[in-house]
Formats: structure tokens, C-alpha cells, sequence
């Protein structure tokens, strides 16, 4: 999977390497402004008695 | 042999040796640029470049490791970095509630305060009976609280209702307040409730509370100081916590009190911390905020 995908990459070594963090940085900006908020959502719990906090 | 001869047998070999080399990272890009041009510019009956060979169960290996990754970072997040933007939003989300109140009181009367004397010799004021709102509705913002002793410039906007998507997980609120429990000054329990870890860390700190810690409330009518007095550690079911008088079932109130509830231990949920405490004195905003929160009311 990910052996496909660094030879998906064109270029050098170097330029691989760096299109690699860009992907990467832009995944994870994904992951905490959409994916995680909407994931702790999903996480709520409330029990009975004093609130759950 | 040829030059042409020995070039092709080396293109066979890199050929057949080409899928192990790719696994390898170390492989140089230069050889294996080479030996593609080499693979599909002189055998390009036998199929063009050689294809790996993509093992089930190697992407499935893949697969895993990336949901674990997805999982720890999640977790961090959670941890960390949400809690510490959550903590600033809610920090100034409370400064701007507290300059609205300010801002409403601008034009309001000054009542003029009845000196009294103290046991120790001290002169102070007293402004009667505090006043009592009523309880606006769902999710309503209509307190901001103030505890010196979680630091100096915390402070959190108090809403109705302890519910956690739209007042416990909030950007702007934190502190939510058992509904039915009393108001601000009210006499019975003013209960109220936020989270100790995660979304701001906002009650993390209620079991350093130490006995005559303020908590200060300020509403659109003045600033009630309550007293830390106690603390228990309960369990989940114990909502006698919200008793009018906390802890004693069916009591007639005749003090006003404030309860604080957190979950302990810190990242857990098994057990909660009740904190009571005892309004001291209130006063209008007109004359000003307590001298100990004086630096942070109205500031950011």
C-alpha cells in the first residue's frame, strides 16, 4: 500500500520525501478539523445521576 | 560476447530481481529508473515494466498499523491540543460574557450600601439580600465564574443545563448548571458542573480547592462570593450532591450554597468530586468587582 504509493510519486528521492510531509500535513489537518471533532461527537456518553465529565 | 548481449542478459536479471528490490527502501532511484527503461523500452512483448506482487496480507498489515496510528493520534488530540484551545477560547469566551454584563450595567442605579462593622475591626458594606434570577432557558449563558485558585486569570461563562454537546464541550461556555438547582445568591444549592480533564481541563483543578477558597459568580446583577467549605468524593449515582441542602434529602434550606461536580479521577469517569461551598457576601456591579478577581473582570 504505501510501497505503491511512494512509487506513485514522481521525482527524487528528496522531492518524494517531500511530497510525502505535504500529504501527510495535509491529512492531519483533515483529521483535526473534520475527522476528530465529528469522531468525539460520536464518543458522548451521559449516564444517570451527576452529569459524566 | 556483445555489448548488446550482455546488456540484455543484465535487463533480465534486474528484471527478475526488480519486485525484491522495490520492497527494499534502500534502492536507489537511479538504478530502478534505469531499470524500467531498460524493461519496458527492450521487452515490451513480455508485459512492460515487471508488477509487484501486493501480498492481502501486508496491506491488511498496513491497514492496521495506520488505524493505530489514527487511534493514538486521536487520543493525543484529545488530550492536548484540544484541551489547551478549548481552555483559551473558553477563557476569553467568558471575558466577553463578563464585559456584556458589564456593558447592560453601565446605566443601572447604584444602590447605596449600609456600613457595617466586622468582628475584626474592619469596616465593610452590605447591599441586603442578594438578588435572585431566574433561570434562563436551555443552554443560556448567565454567569461567569471566577476561581483564583485554578490561576489567576481563570474564568469560565456558566451555562443553564449540564448538557454536554452544547454547554460542557463548548467553545464558549465549559460549566454547565444542574437545572431546577438554585440561582446565583439564591437560598439552597446552586449546583453546577464541567469537565476535569479534556475540552478546556476546566474543574481539573477542584481538588486543590483548600477551605475559604473564593468562587466568585458574576451575573448581570453583581458578584456573589462563595466560600469554599468541603469536599467529598462520591459515586455517579450520588445526586443527593444536589440536594437544596447537599447531601441531606427533603431538608428546609436556610443557607446558600454552591456544589461543584467533576468526575476523578483525572481521565476517568468512576467516581466524582462534589465541592461545596457558602455565599459570603454579594455585591452590585456597580461597585465594582472583589479586589482578588478585580485585574481579570471585563480583561481578557
Amino acid at each position: 500500500m504505501y510501497g505503491a504509493l511512494w512509487r506513485l510519486l514522481p521525482g527524487p528521492v528528496w522531492l518524494r520525501i517531500l511530497l510525502l510531509v505535504v500529504l501527510a500535513a495535509v491529512v492531519l489537518y483533515c483529521l483535526v478539523t473534520w475527522v476528530f471533532p465529528w469522531v468525539d461527537s460520536l464518543l458522548q456518553s451521559n449516564e444517570e445521576g451527576t452529569v459524566a465529565v | 560476447m556483445t555489448d548488446e548481449e550482455e546488456s540484455a542478459r543484465e535487463d533480465w536479471r534486474l528484471a527478475e530481481t526488480l519486485p525484491a528490490q522495490e520492497d527494499s527502501e534502500g534502492a536507489s532511484p537511479q538504478t530502478r529508473r534505469g531499470q524500467r527503461r531498460h524493461a519496458s523500452g527492450r521487452h515490451p512483448s513480455s508485459g512492460s515494466k515487471p508488477r509487484r506482487k501486493v501480498s492481502v496480507v501486508g496491506v491488511i498489515g498496513e491497514l492496521l498499523v495506520t488505524a493505530g496510528v489514527l487511534v493514538l493520534l486521536f487520543l493525543g488530540w484529545q488530550t492536548w491540543w484540544q484541551s489547551a484551545v478549548l481552555n483559551a477560547q473558553q477563557n476569553s469566551a467568558a471575558a466577553e460574557q463578563s464585559k456584556k454584563f458589564l456593558e447592560h450595567a453601565k446605566d443601572a442605579p447604584k444602590p447605596t450600601p449600609t456600613p457595617v462593622a466586622t468582628p475584626d475591626g474592619t469596616k465593610t458594606v452590605d447591599y441586603g439580600p442578594p438578588p435572585v434570577m431566574k433561570a434562563p432557558g436551555p443552554a443560556q449563558p448567565f454567569a461567569v465564574i471566577y476561581v483564583p485558585r485554578f490561576g489567576a486569570d481563570w474564568k469560565r461563562t456558566i451555562r443553564e443545563t449540564v448538557d454536554v454537546e452544547s454547554v460542557l464541550n463548548s467553545y464558549n461556555a465549559g460549566v454547565g448548571h444542574y437545572p431546577n438547582t438554585a440561582m446565583p445568591g439564591d437560598v439552597g444549592n446552586f449546583a453546577i458542573a464541567a469537565h476535569d480533564t479534556g475540552y478546556g481541563n476546566t474543574f481539573l483543578d477542584v481538588s486543590k480547592l483548600q477551605v475559604g477558597d473564593a468562587i466568585y459568580i458574576q451575573t448581570k446583577d453583581g458578584y456573589y462570593t462563595y466560600r469554599f467549605r468541603n469536599m467529598e468524593y462520591v459515586t455517579p449515582s450520588a445526586v443527593q450532591v444536589l440536594y437544596s441542602v447537599p447531601q441531606v434529602k427533603d431538608a428546609q434550606p436556610g443557607d446558600r450554597y454552591i456544589t461543584m461536580t467533576t468526575c476523578n479521577p483525572p481521565y476517568h469517569a468512576q467516581e466524582r468530586i462534589a465541592a461545596f461551598g457558602v455565599l459570603e457576601s454579594w455585591q452590585p456591579l456597580s461597585a465594582g468587582p472583589p479586589k482578588e478577581i478585580a485585574a481579570e473582570v471585563g480583561g481578557s
